[in-house]
């Protein structure tokens, strides 16, 4: 039995975790929340210098080939970190969508400057999108760093197009985000010009895919964070004279979270192999992966602030970052009941 | 990192599977689907003596002692395919996960000859004497006193929750050694023969009727001097290693009979139609996401090679899949609704899953309760202090 990293794996890991614990600190990142939620230096050194960018993305295209279990490790030690980082939008979403979906001239136009990070793409859906020709009128209200991005993904689950930012019918605003390290754009489209990836289906099924799966590691890194900075702080802070990590209440919390936590690691690598090893439980696993991990991330970053008291509540601290960001990983990308339904619907026998 | 399993092993799961439905559709026909642990007890010690004969009856051990020296793969997919047939539970299972891998790891030779054959060959059961009515989460305050005389050790006490003792020929048993002694120190770990008349069995009725538990009273029963494992006085470090031997492979077999659990809850769901209430459906999610996080920490625990790290995975195991387990029993009966509160049986007797909801119940006592389980994640996993002895004033 294998399902542990390989060496390769575990060293990648290794250099993500120490990439993200140097540069996305706690200063930097707020930095950024101050202006369009990305460090654009963090950004730069993720993609030239580290070269994570790539991952899972085909290597013709300046991608390192690899699979969902290397993305997976890099998402979960950005998201220990909350990296103001335009990654989910630009290398999961519209990077991979183009990489399945893409002609041979789509992916070799559009993807090195993805990959390189010179530019930066934002996704979204629109069911009610209006198509006529390639020409495109619709739109989005929740839009990851759209305000920031020089061209969008755009799906109405059937077809999927390329637009240019800069298009005339394009129109872009930035909307004031809880979670600012992510924050959102409304785009609207007005007879914008599209051009149709050639597999619109394939491209769907790998941002869905990719994107489940990112979250949910962003999540249990997420998570994870704010376990091991609530055990430290148990230990530093005193009260009636004792550690308050002594506090039956208080430790048994933090099992609580532990305990919760382990799943969602259990939930995101299962995810992750079972979609690169084409298993069939692939479809109930990156389901059980987004809902099971976002909850727990939700669930410690309250834990979290409860558990520091008063300075967890302070704009000061570092607790709020991870909450916000936990809240709205929940949210996006279909709820968890929403993905609990869909695994209910599988048990069940119904059809979808 | 790999969820599947080699080629080669995927041609042994099919010889597993192959001969266990052979033997339910056949000669053993009668046991199959049997969920109580007491249910039929003398065709249960003749099928634990047919896996003997097709040396099935304990894979992972020494071929030596009558195993296959089998992998660790080959033990999860044994044990997978094992309950995936509907083969009941192991009657002998202390014998084999838990004396026998602790006879092998700290016995004598002379003592490998005495039991692993019998233990193997399904005609020797064991049974465990650890708890006492005054020494439940708190082990090591154990009070069943053993002394060495004319060659002999007497022992004199109690032990209680003696899982299947009305069905065994040995319990092994704590016992406090040195007069005087307290906690984990001079404790001595004997293997008894439990027909004698030092000892009396008495059943203990559970919430669910039956009787699968037990209390055992010993009055000046007795053992040869040797028959002890370890030293005396490191009886404690042996029932750790024991326990330790608990979170083994077993487990996933243990989560194919939940599988099968939740199986009949889904089915029951669509027959009366609770699966069309939403909070049922995300429920029942819920208890599938559970179900397969088991299985995968499982083989995250099983995968570490590192045995000197902590492994997050084994430690939060137990109150994951008793947590689980007590939900999915309570799930059960809000499927079922009132259908769930009568039995067919003429006797207080319950079909699988109102039985489920009842004897879930002990799920989340047995074997580390939750807040100990609780207790130790805190202090082995995250470091935390340990909690305070209590010591009386004056």
């Amino acid at each position: 039995m294998e399902f542990a990293f390989t060496e390769e794996q575990q060293m990648i890991a290794e250099t993500a975790q120490a990439f993200f614990r140097d540069n996305a600190t706690s200063e930097r990142v707020r930095r950024a929340m101050a202006a369009d939620g990305i460090d654009r230096e963090l950004w730069a050194a993720f993609c030239r210098e580290l070269g994570l960018s790539g991952i899972g993305l085909p290597e013709e295209t300046g991608g390192s080939g690899l699979g969902m279990v290397e993305l997976a490790i890099i998402a979960e030690a950005a998201g220990a970190q909350v990296a103001a980082l335009p990654m989910l939008g630009s290398l999961v979403q519209a990077a991979q969508a183009i990489a399945a979906g893409g002609t041979q001239e789509q992916r070799a136009a559009l993807l090195p400057d993805l990959i390189s990070g010179e530019a930066i793409a934002g996704y979204f859906y629109d069911g009610a999108l209006k198509v006529e020709g390639d020409r495109l009128t619709g739109g989005a209200h929740y839009v990851t760093h759209g305000a920031s991005a020089s061209l969008f993904i755009v799906t109405d689950n059937r077809g999927m197009w390329v637009v240019r930012a800069d298009d005339p019918g394009v129109t872009v605003t930035a909307q004031t985000s809880m979670d600012q390290t992510r924050p959102f754009a409304r785009v609207t489209l007005a007879d914008a010009q599209g051009e149709a990836l050639a597999d619109p289906a394939a491209a769907l099924a790998a941002a869905h895919r990719a994107a489940f799966i990112a979250v949910a590691a962003e999540s249990l890194g997420g998570a994870q964070a704010c376990l091991d900075r609530t055990v430290a702080y148990s230990q530093e802070r005193v009260q009636f004279g004792r550690p308050i990590g002594s506090f039956q209440a208080y430790k048994h919390r933090l099992a609580d979270m532990m305990i919760e936590i382990e799943q969602a690691r259990s939930v995101v690598y299962w995810a992750a192999c079972a979609v690169d090893e084409q298993s069939d439980e692939a479809d109930l696993a990156i389901h059980a992966a987004k809902s099971f991990a976002a909850d727990t991330y939700f669930r410690c970053a309250g834990d979290m602030i409860q558990l520091h008291g008063g300075i967890g509540f302070t704009w000061e601290h570092d607790a709020h970052l991870f909450f916000k960001r936990a809240r709205s990983l929940q949210s996006m990308l279909g709820s968890g009941n929403w993905h609990r339904e869909r695994i209910a619907t599988m048990i069940l026998g119904e059809a979808a | 990192m790999k969820l599947g399993f080699s080629a080669e092993d995927e041609l042994f799961r099919q010889e597993c599977a192959d001969w266990l439905n052979g033997q339910m559709a056949g000669e053993f026909k009668d046991i199959k689907g049997i969920t109580k642990l007491t249910g039929s007890p003398e065709r249960r010690k003749e099928w634990e003596q047919q896996l003997a004969a097709h040396r099935w009856s304990c894979i992972g051990w020494p071929s030596q002692w009558g195993g296959r020296d089998a992998t660790l793969a080959q033990q999860v997919i044994f044990a997978e395919e094992y309950a995936r047939a509907g083969v009941p539970g192991r009657i002998n299972h202390i014998g084999i996960e838990l004396a026998g891998p602790t006879i092998l790891a700290f016995g004598t030779e002379e003592q490998k000859r005495q039991f692993l054959p019998g233990i193997a060959a399904g005609t020797t059961i064991f049974c465990q004497g650890f708890s006492e009515p005054n020494a439940g989460s708190d082990l090591a305050s154990v009070r069943t006193r053993g002394r060495l005389e004319n060659g002999e050790w007497v022992v004199n006490g109690q032990k209680i929750w003696t899982s299947l003792a009305h069905i065994s020929d040995w319990i092994f048993v704590v016992t406090r050694t040195e007069e005087g002694s307290q906690g984990p120190k001079g404790l001595t770990f004997l293997m008894m023969p439990l027909d004698q008349p030092g000892i009396e069995v008495r059943g203990i009725r559970q919430i669910n009727g039956d009787s699968e538990f037990n209390e055992t009273f010993f009055t000046d029963a007795r053992c040869p001097a040797d028959s002890l494992i370890g030293a005396v006085g490191q009886g404690w470090g042996i029932a750790m290693g024991l326990l330790a031997f608990e979170r083994g492979v077993s487990t996933l077999g243990q989560q194919m009979g939940f599988r099968n659990e939740l199986d009949d809850i889904i089915a029951a769901a669509k027959a009366n139609g609770a699966a069309n209430d939403p909070l049922i459906r995300q429920r029942l999610a819920k208890a599938e996401i559970g179900l397969r996080l088991m299985r995968y920490g499982a083989l995250r625990m099983l995968s570490q090679t590192d045995h000197k790290k902590i492994d997050g995975a084994a430690l939060t195991y137990k109150i994951q899949w008793a947590s689980w387990r007590r939900n999915l029993g309570e799930l059960a009966m809000d499927v079922l609704g009132q259908a769930g509160e009568v039995s067919d049986h003429a006797e207080y007797e319950w079909d699988t899953l109102p039985n489920l909801f009842l004897f879930s119940r002990a799920d989340t006592i047995y074997g580390g309760t939750n807040q100990i389980q609780r207790n130790l994640i805190a202090e082995r996993g995250l470091g935390l202090p340990r909690e305070p002895r209590y010591v009386p004033k004056g």
